[in-house]
């Protein structure tokens, strides 16, 4: 006899089960990294079918860049307390006001710049591993990872010397000082994360489902207006119909047109698309074919 | 579109960097629409920067930027797409001699293997070499791609007479589940469709086999391995008492009530509940994680493994095993290693070095030392004792890594024999 009814969601669910496990017995310091997007709410709900009835034994982490959206952060913060799990916050403005951090100006992507705030984190509380709800069908970069990519001291990604990663068979090892990122969802695509959200009936923010929002056009793409995205000279704001395909830094996220309004339409949104979802969304990965991959080498997820 | 009831299917693809390797997996996405426009565009510009006619598919699967600047696929790069009947993740490895440990890391959590043959060269050493690895790691399903058909006018003659050769070599590794297909990944025969250029060839297109290729037996189904990777004791004062055992089943299956036996104590008990985050099972199959709470008390730590009745696993602190070496620092007799084998981490030594294969003949050699990319046979004690199957029995439970303790590399992948 054999299992017939185990779908690819179950058996990517019990492959990210069986890492974060690996994770907790034995990394001796381990987070989570959790924002509110909806990649790392999928590994909260990974976490619950891992550890649950017991409490998660990491706490979660968030890298605030201050520039969010308003129903980012608000999921965030029920979700942990409505789970009863610790959540630490570190911001962006701490950075800055040390000095790890210098903007150009006030409206200037932070996302480059979490790597700084992420790896100052990790130094406070001396973490030795970070799992992340990074997947390898997001960028070519991320393609090549391991599940368990281990980084120097300088958190720096060496992408020709990785470890190789066989079987399920893991090495969590570190020296002191160094610390190993975790992506329990790497072998997931963007269609297996909508279909889970479904099947779970996971709760994601708002702004993943179709609304009104002023936009204007710019570098052939929708910015959606802020108090930080400003119309220029020239620029005319219009009220589209869109959603978001990911949620970032709030300066260099867009929306893509859509009507779909729940989990199911986007399935079937995401089934016909022709376009990628970074490819779609996140202006900081078109200024070069390698850019994810510069970021990653100094640190970044 | 609902596809939730999809398979996943995981799957490599080995051939020379002339064989069309990466045009294959560029075919296979693009007229599986797995491509999308972003990505398709940006790989057109840089074929149009490089002077080339038409879109280099290759282009997809080049991920970093020394592979974009050399144009050589440098390691192992997962790719995703779906059809509505399975998931796929292809493990793309590249073909160069020196990268054998990226095709052994690949294969292993293959279901399924694509070897990519060029229809006017045939059969070569490199062939050789990667159906060997196939052997040695236990990829389920093989299959042969006679690849640039176009080439060779189609000729059936020539089609045959590669597949008759590949099987009379495969025989002799004692493989027989062997499926030749001839294709075009240029022009797109019998990728995905079958074209009009291949009419007397009846069996299936690829596309289609990766589709069907039965692979609900790959892994072992009769023997229940459970290897503990972490104890769950919640201490509130609803689960006051609870004490959850939790791990992947690595193969068999589990009802509650079963007696089993946890090794290496080899104390007995039977399982009272299978606790998910979804509710009790009454019954469990590899590779599901669950957790498990047993009849008796019995002290039980990370380590231990639950074993079923029927086959038993072996208990020893001494096996011999097929161990590839995957580090640039050869392999020193006179050292301590860590053997990480299911979720347990013990010291070890190699106590013998049996012979060194040679990948392109099979030749048995003398080996005194290991570099990287050696296969060879060795003979290993432990400082504590392993719970272990042979590798050709159950994958979970045969095999394991090898790791340096002076920089934490990953420097040795072990089957056991």
């Amino acid at each position: 006899m054999s299992n017939h009814n185990f779908t690819h969601l179950d058996a990517l669910e019990s492959e990210s089960i069986h890492i974060m496990r690996e994770v907790a017995a034995e990394c001796k310091n381990p987070a989570l990294l959790f924002s509110g997007g909806k990649d790392s709410i999928v590994m909260l709900r990974l976490a619950e079918k891992a550890f649950r009835p017991a409490k998660f034994p990491f706490p979660l982490v968030h890298i605030d860049t201050e520039h969010n959206f308003p129903e980012v952060i608000a999921t965030r913060d029920k979700l942990a307390a409505d789970l009863g799990e610790r959540l630490i916050v570190r911001s962006l403005e701490d950075s800055i006001k040390k000095g790890t951090v210098v903007l150009k100006n006030e409206t200037q992507s932070r996302n480059v710049f979490q790597s700084v705030t992420l790896l100052e984190t990790i130094a406070e509380f001396g973490f030795d591993a970070c799992m992340g709800g990074a997947r390898r069908d997001e960028e070519k970069a991320r393609a090549k990872e391991r599940i368990f990519s281990f980084r120097d001291d300088f958190g720096q990604w060496d992408p020709k010397n990785q470890r190789p990663e066989l079987w399920d068979i893991y090495n969590t090892r570190v020296h002191a000082g160094e610390n190993i990122r975790v992506f329990p969802i790497s072998n997931w695509t963007e269609m297996d994360i909508w279909q889970y959200i479904e099947r779970e009936k996971l709760e994601i923010p708002s702004i993943y489902y179709a609304h009104e929002r002023e936009v204007i056009q710019r570098a052939g793409g929708i910015m959606p207006v802020s108090h930080l995205v400003q119309p220029q000279a020239g620029e005319i704001v219009v009220t589209k119909t869109v959603r978001f395909r990911t949620v970032g830094d709030i300066t260099c996220t867009c929306p893509v047109e859509s009507p779909a309004r729940n989990a199911a339409e986007i399935i079937i949104e995401t089934a016909t698309t022709r376009i990628t979802e970074r490819g779609a969304t996140r202006m900081d990965d078109q200024t070069s074919d390698a850019s994810m991959e510069l970021r990653k080498k100094e640190g970044y997820f | 579109m609902e596809n939730t009831t999809t398979q996943l299917l995981r799957f490599i693809t080995a051939g020379s960097v002339d064989d069309g390797k990466s045009t294959l997996i560029g075919r296979l996405l693009h007229d599986s629409k797995s491509i999308f426009e972003d990505q398709l565009s940006a790989i057109s510009k840089t074929s149009e920067k490089r002077g080339m006619a038409t879109v280099d598919l290759s282009l997809l699967t080049d991920g970093l930027q020394a592979e974009r600047e050399q144009g050589i696929t440098i390691d192992v790069a997962y790719r995703y797409f779906a059809t509505p009947k399975r998931k796929f993740i292809i493990g793309d490895t590249p073909g160069h001699e020196q990268y054998t440990r990226n095709m052994v890391t690949a294969a292993s959590t293959a279901n399924l293997v694509v070897i990519l043959v060029d229809a006017r060269k045939g059969v070569l050493v490199q062939t050789r070499r990667h159906t060997y690895l196939a052997s040695l790691v236990g990829i389920p399903h093989i299959v042969l791609a006679v690849n640039k058909m176009d080439m060779v006018d189609y000729s059936e003659t020539v089609f045959n007479a590669i597949c008759t050769e590949y099987r009379q070599f495969a025989a002799q590794l004692g493989l027989s589940n062997i499926t030749c297909i001839p294709l075009s990944a240029l022009v797109g025969d019998m990728l995905v469709d079958r074209g009009d250029n291949l009419n007397w060839y009846e069996g299936t297109t690829l596309m289609e086999l990766l589709e069907t290729v039965e692979i609900d037996h790959d892994l072992n189904t009769t023997d229940f391995r459970f290897p503990v990777q972490w104890v769950c004791r919640p201490q509130t004062e609803e689960f006051h008492d609870f004490r959850g055992f939790m791990g992947r089943i690595e193969s068999g299956e589990v009802a509650v009530g079963d007696e089993i036996t946890i090794q290496p104590s080899g104390r007995t008990t039977t399982v009272k509940e299978i606790v998910t985050y979804d509710g009790n099972l009454e019954r469990a199959y590899a590779p599901q994680s669950v957790a498990i709470t047993l009849a008796d008390e019995i002290d039980i730590s990370r380590g231990d493994m639950f074993v079923g009745k029927g086959n038993q696993p072996k208990v020893a602190k001494e096996f011999e095993a097929m161990l590839c070496w995957l580090s640039e620092t050869p392999l020193d007799k006179n050292r301590k290693y860590v053997i990480k084998h299911t979720t347990r981490s013990v010291k070890c030594v190699f106590t013998r070095l049996d012979y060194r294969v040679d990948v392109n003949t099979l030749e048995q050699h003398d080996a005194t030392t290991l570099n990287m990319n050696d296969i060879a046979r060795v003979a290993i004690k432990v400082q504590q004792p392993l719970v272990f199957d042979s590798y050709l029995l159950d994958h979970g439970t045969g095999s394991f890594i090898v790791i340096d303790e002076a920089t934490n590399n990953t420097v040795g992948a072990g089957m056991i024999a």
